[in-house]
């Protein structure tokens, strides 16, 4: 038995527009499911949304892979929207600092509209 | 508020959890450490933020002080006295001191500058009124987490703004 759920990923495209849809953990052992997905998104992607809001369990390693995602995106002049975290990860993300690189948005509407 | 640890004669009220030292069953500890809370009063975002510093220094224990050796178990002792819930997560290694706390620099780390990983005592820091990480003589080391009801207290009774 493995006791790390697995984290599933989904992936919607739109043009430029890639949503990456997590569900699960996101834990140290969600490498595949959070950098595996976003480096498999097709170069025309410039606009990336995370959804959080069916992730049960994030901890501070699966918070480092979102980091490595966000410098990766940063890299490539993507820019990166993140919605569904609930309160209490919303203050985590902003006590590590996530912020700066992300914004968080209540709904996914927010932030498709925070990309401008 | 100066660290003070439980003693004996404030009767404290102990639930003991052994886990595995395998990445996961610190879900087990977080569960726990929810209920108890819960029991004695605290809000739910009070829970949330102890069940992430529980969560932390589980995985510390899990992969740092026991080395992922599954031979080797994580002891997580809760206690009960008066207004506060300490918890405590022993391990076998060499444990963490206070001064390796680092404030994460989301800057250095975006640029490659800084290890990705390594926030766990920041956030446990950050989380809960008392965190303080000790290296027994006898062998092993522990990480020792409390938050007090009083904190809830002085929220509730402040006066709510007449606008």
């Amino acid at each position: 038995m493995n006791p790390q759920t697995q984290t599933r990923a989904k992936v919607e495209h739109n043009g430029p527009l890639a949503i990456l849809r997590f569900e699960g953990d996101v834990t140290s052992a969600s490498k595949d499911a959070v950098l595996g997905t976003y480096q498999k998104l097709p170069p025309e992607t410039k606009e990336i949304l995370l959804d959080f809001s069916k992730v049960q369990y994030l901890n501070s390693s699966g918070i480092a892979l979102v980091i490595q995602l966000l410098m990766e995106a940063n890299k490539s002049g993507q820019k990166v929207q993140t919605f569904g975290l609930t309160p209490h990860f919303q203050k985590v993300f902003t006590l590590l600092g996530l912020t700066k690189y992300t914004s968080l948005h209540p709904t996914e509407s927010a932030a498709k509209a925070a990309f401008g | 508020m100066m660290s003070k640890a439980l003693t004996d004669r404030e009767q404290a009220v102990t639930t003991e959890l052994r886990l595995p030292s395998r990445l996961g069953y610190e879900k087990v500890a977080m569960s726990t450490a929810a209920s108890v809370a819960g029991l004695m009063g605290f809000t739910d975002d009070r829970i949330e933020d102890l069940k992430t510093a529980v969560a932390e220094a589980c995985i510390n224990a899990i992969e740092h002080g026991n080395r992922l050796d599954a031979s080797q178990t994580v002891l997580v002792v809760l206690s009960i006295a008066e207004n506060t819930l300490e918890v405590k997560v022993v391990d076998r290694g060499r444990g963490a001191v206070k001064s390796s706390v680092r404030v994460p620099d989301i800057d250095r780390k975006m640029h490659g500058e800084e290890d990705l990983r390594g926030m766990g005592m920041f956030l446990i820091q950050s989380l809960v009124d008392e965190a303080e990480w000790v290296n027994d003589k006898r062998g092993g080391s522990y990480a020792r987490l409390a938050i007090h009801l009083d904190r809830e207290k002085e929220v509730s009774d402040e006066p709510s703004d007449p606008d």
